[in-house]
Order: structure tokens, then C-alpha cells, then sequence
């Protein structure tokens, strides 16, 4: 059967071909996927297969690849953010503010306090729902459901707050170049409130169901572990390096939105395998409740959630309608006639799954010249194929699970 | 003692002289444009050099200028991160645009290995020596490369849409 699944020229064909092992047992392919339930998104992974141990495996991506570099080129500035919202769309706040922050570091815009301490919130809430989301779902691949379905309600409640700030649930575009299109309604920081109060009783719960259960710890020790120096090799970030004992974090390297003013420590693993993976995203999730909490402590008083920037940002509607100069901006805005340097910058957030950056090319004319999207998962799912050589068919699962790959993000 | 950008364009003009060339800060990043046939000489310089150690490839990806002369039609830029002085690097290798080629750094970093993919599917940058460059995120059967600046977003034969009025060309400088 697997000759006819692959074509000739297949590099496993030839192995194919001496499929005997000195036992007389027969190697087999195996495709996991486009569309496997089990993977979550969209993966082929092509596994060579030694019963059920996998000895070598080739992915193939692109499957929901939109284009979204070669669209930015023709699109204005502010008609970017949409396109951000469908990289991580676990996290899309996260990848929207990003997308401002190069603008603003293009322009030198200096936000204000308040709108930066609201940013902070936004993007705590988002990787909150990442790594809700990864470690719920790494339980159903181990067989436990239940704990994904207590504590996914909560991803709800997160998506109620993002109702309330900017009318919309998963792909949220958020923000303005700026700040925001409006202030956070008394609303959203009454269900901020209340999700602080019911959440860490949720998420204590789901890790002791977790952190000391003895089948999944059997599921997920040594389950695809990766060191240290292989993980910087392989460009790994963000909780997946630190698992593996590299306290890199983007908001401590580079601190941007104010990150410097708030007190929390970067958890970091050992040994790099699917159960620190679990607990590094646990500890972080605990890390952005108290991020949460502090900034809404020192949030500065007032009711300012724009930058004063006429020329980018705009007008409320009834100055519009009765004043000239905001007609005009609004006009120009509309049209993406906003003036932009000709200039190269970089900057990067640290996203739900590493170090998203965002290399913007500008010509001064109305569009990016070039805009690239430096996609965590895109680059350290290369490893996966290394991680997974040796295991088993189910750790496979776990692994790609533990990893946290979004298609979305993958494919751009 | 943080790693100071005098100090890298010292030790690189010491070490390349004529090669390396362009240096300026450019917001937060220190950048510098190298001579292409030397980038595996240089990244790896960087990379080991024992005051230097940029330890870590954040990015690479290419730009197409196709209005530039003909030598510096595309270029492949590469980010690097010294993780342990904290300091970031721009380098750009600018490549001729009609059998655009450059050396691969799959040797040096593993995780080159799918971004040069990547600019390869994009732009038909051919990495020498990759040991598996083929299309990535496109599928095998296409034979334009498109994020050239040539190809166009859309379909030239829609009829419903009149961008004249919105503005909707690349530039409008």
C-alpha cells in the first residue's frame, strides 16, 4: 500500500524500497494529517514508521498560507491590523499591539502612561488565553477533558473583556496607531475584576489535577525534551526555549510598553521536555495575573487612552462634521495620505509562543515597502521532525501539542 | 561593560576591511550592509568571535528592489541578537537581480534552514549549498516567485473594481 502514497521521487521511497527489516519486519508511512482532529490546525506530517516507533518524519506546511506580506504591501498602515489579528489568533491582541508599536517606533510617537498600562492588560489577558488554551488541549491529548473544560469558560470571560474594549472576540483588531478608538468602558474593568477574583481559582484547581497526576506525568516527562543549545540552534523563544533553561523574554531584553515598570520573574525549566513546557506556561499564566493586577494598581489617574497625534489618529466623529482641521485629517487618514519617514525598523513583542517581531521597510509612499513577520512557530516547528524521531506514534501528538503550533501563525 | 556598536564595526573593519561597509544606527538597531560573498565569513565571525557572540539568528528574509542597478536588485537581511550583552544587529547583503544567489546558513544555524526556504519560495533567492531548498509555503507546481514587486496582488482582469478612486495603487508618492 505505501508505495502508492508516495511519489518516486520521495526521499523515503527508496527506503521504501528495502523494507525489511533482518526480523522481516516491514517499515510503513504513515501520513498524520492535513486534517487530523488530533493535531489542532492544519499539519501533514509524512512519518516513516517502524511499527509504532517513528523514525523519521517530514512536514509540510502552507496549507492556509493567505499572503499577508505580499497583501501589507498594498494595503495603508492602519489597514494592517487585521491582518496581524490572523496570525496567533489565540492571542491576537498581543499581535495587534505589536503591529502599533512598530508604527509608533517608526514615528516616534510617545504613548502615555495609561495607554501603555492598558496595552500591558490587553496583551497579559491575550498570552493568559495562549497558554489556557495550549496546556487545556495538551490535556485532552493525554486523556484527561475535563480540565480543558473547566478552565476554557475563562477563555470566554477573557473574550467578554475584549467585547467591551473593542467590539469584537477572536480576531480582535485592537488599538489605534496611538492608543485606542475608545476608553475601556467601566465594564471591562468590572469583568477585569471579576475575572481576577475566579480565574486563579480555576487555574489552581487545573494544576493540582495536572502538576502531580501520575499519568500525565508518565505522558509528558522526557516526552520530547530538546537542550538548551539545540532549542537557540533551532531559533527557538518564549516559553518553549524556557523550558528548556534560557531565560530569554522580550519583555525583559527589550522592555517595551512599560514592561520595566512592572515587578515579575520569567520562569524557566530544565530540561526542555512536554511536562516543563506545561509548567513553564503554567508559572507564566500566574507571572500575568500579578502583571494584571500591578498595572491596574498603578494605573496612572485619568481618562487618556490616545496619544496626541492629529495626523495619525482620528478625530472624534462630531469634530468632523463641525471642524475643519479634523475634517481634513480625517480625510487624509482615510485615505492613508499620512506622512511616513523613509526608514527600516525592527521591533518585537514577546507573543504567546516567542519572539514576534516585525520588520517594517517604508519608501514614504502610503504602504509598507516591505513588511516581514517574524513568526515564532514558523521557525522553531523545523525541530519538530528532530524532537519526534524515536518516539511514539501518541508522543508525537503531545509534542506538537506541548509546542504549541498555530497554523495561523505558521503559514502567515 | 555593554557591547558598544564602535566596538563591533572596529573588529569587523579590522577583520574584512572593504567588505563590510555602511554602518549606522537606525533607531534601535546597529546596521551595516556586507559584501554577499562574504556572509558566511562574517555570521560566522559574529557568531564566535569571543567579544562579539551574536549567539542567535532572530531573522532573515529578502527584499526586492527591482528599481535599483542590476547588482543590488535583491537584498537578504539577517537580524542577530547577542543574547548575552543584550545588543541587536542588522546586516543586509544586497545580490544581483537577474540570477539572485547567495550562500546558505544552514551550516551555521539550523533554523536558517526554512527561513531560506521561505525567501527562496518568495523571491527565488537560491541559497548555494541548502540541503533541501525547495518551496515551503507556496506549492511545488507554481513557477513565479511572488513577492517580486512585478507580480501583481490581484487578478489584472477584474473588471468590478476601480482603484483609480481609491487610491489603492502600491504608490502614490
Amino acid at each position: 500500500m505505501s508505495e502508492l502514497l508516495l511519489p518516486p521521487e520521495h526521499r523515503y521511497a527508496e527506503i521504501m524500497k528495502n523494507k525489511l527489516n533482518e526480523d522481516g519486519s516491514e517499515l510503513s508511512i504513515l501520513n498524520l494529517g492535513p486534517t487530523h482532529p488530533a493535531t489542532h490546525g492544519i499539519f501533514q506530517n509524512v512519518l516513516l514508521m517502524d511499527g509504532e516507533k517513528i523514525l523519521d518524519a517530514e512536514p509540510t506546511i502552507g496549507y492556509i498560507h493567505r499572503a499577508f506580506e505580499k497583501i501589507a504591501e498594498n494595503r495603508p498602515f492602519y489597514q494592517i491590523t487585521p491582518l496581524t489579528d490572523r496570525m496567533n489568533y489565540c492571542s491576537s491582541p498581543i499581535n495587534n499591539m505589536g503591529w502599533w508599536m512598530t508604527l509608533e517606533k517608526l514615528l516616534d510617537i510617545e504613548v502615555p502612561k495609561r495607554v501603555q498600562y492598558l496595552r500591558v492588560i490587553a496583551m497579559e489577558l491575550a498570552r493568559i488565553t495562549d497558554h489556557i488554551i495550549c496546556n487545556s488541549i495538551l490535556g485532552v491529548d493525554t486523556g484527561a477533558y475535563t480540565g480543558f473544560l473547566y478552565v476554557f469558560q475563562f477563555r470566554e470571560k477573557v473574550y467578554e473583556i475584549y467585547e467591551e474594549i473593542c467590539g469584537a472576540r477572536l480576531t480582535t483588531n485592537m488599538g489605534r496607531l496611538g492608543g485606542f478608538e475608545r476608553d475601556w468602558s467601566p465594564k471591562a474593568f468590572e469583568l477585569l475584576e471579576v475575572f481576577l477574583k475566579d480565574f486563579p481559582v480555576a487555574w489552581k484547581e487545573f494544576e493540582n489535577l495536572f502538576e502531580r497526576n501520575r499519568i500525565f506525568i508518565d505522558r509528558t516527562v522526557n516526552v520530547g525534551p530538546i537542550t538548551a543549545e539545540m532549542a537557540m540552534a533551532y531559533g527557538f523563544t518564549g516559553p518553549n526555549l524556557r523550558a528548556a533553561g534560557v531565560d530569554y523574554d522580550v519583555r525583559v531584553a527589550h522592555p517595551y510598553s512599560s514592561y520595566e515598570d512592572f515587578d515579575f520573574i520569567v520562569p524557566v525549566g530544565k530540561s526542555g521536555d512536554t511536562y516543563d513546557r506545561f509548567c513553564v506556561r503554567n508559572a507564566e499564566v500566574w507571572e500575568s495575573l500579578s502583571i494584571i493586577r500591578q498595572a491596574l494598581d498603578k494605573m496612572p489617574e485619568g481618562n487618556v487612552f490616545h496619544a496626541d497625534v492629529p495626523e495619525y489618529y482620528l478625530p472624534p466623529k462630531e469634530d468632523v462634521y463641525n471642524d475643519m482641521e479634523s475634517l481634513i485629517y480625517h480625510f487624509k487618514i482615510v485615505m492613508g495620505e499620512i506622512p511616513v519617514p523613509v526608514a527600516e525598523v525592527y521591533h518585537a513583542v514577546e507573543g504567546g509562543n516567542g519572539e514576534l517581531g516585525f520588520y517594517l521597510v517604508t519608501d514614504g509612499s502610503r504602504t509598507p515597502y516591505r513588511l516581514h513577520f517574524r513568526r515564532p512557530c514558523f521557525i522553531y516547528y523545523q525541530a519538530y521532525p528532530e524532537m519526534i524521531k524515536g518516539a511514539m506514534l501518541s508522543d508525537a501528538i503531545v509534542i506538537l501539542s506541548s509546542l504549541n503550533v498555530i497554523a495561523g501563525e505558521l503559514d502567515a | 561593560m555593554s557591547l558598544e556598536t564602535t566596538q563591533i564595526q572596529d573588529k569587523l573593519v579590522e577583520t574584512f576591511g572593504e567588505s563590510v561597509f555602511h554602518f549606522n544606527q537606525e533607531k534601535d538597531i546597529f546596521s551595516f550592509e556586507i559584501a554577499a560573498d562574504k556572509i558566511t565569513a562574517v555570521i560566522l565571525f559574529l557568531k564566535n568571535d569571543p567579544t562579539l557572540r551574536f549567539n542567535f539568528l532572530t531573522d532573515l528574509c529578502g527584499i526586492h528592489y527591482p528599481d535599483n542597478v542590476l547588482e543590488r536588485q535583491f537584498a537578504v537581511v539577517y537580524h542577530m541578537h547577542n543574547w548575552y550583552e543584550n545588543k541587536r544587529i542588522k546586516i543586509k547583503a544586497f545580490i544581483n537581480g537577474e540570477n539572485p544567489e547567495i550562500k546558505t546558513l544552514t551550516t551555521i544555524f539550523p533554523c536558517a534552514n526554512w527561513m531560506e526556504r521561505e525567501t527562496w519560495d518568495f523571491y527565488g533567492i537560491n541559497f548555494i549549498g541548502h540541503p533541501q531548498l525547495k518551496r515551503i509555503l507556496n506549492m511545488d507546481e507554481m513557477v513565479s516567485f511572488p513577492m517580486r514587486k512585478e507580480f501583481p496582488l490581484e487578478d489584472g482582469g477584474r473588471t468590478d473594481k476601480d482603484d483609480r478612486f481609491f487610491g489603492r495603487t502600491q504608490s502614490n508618492k
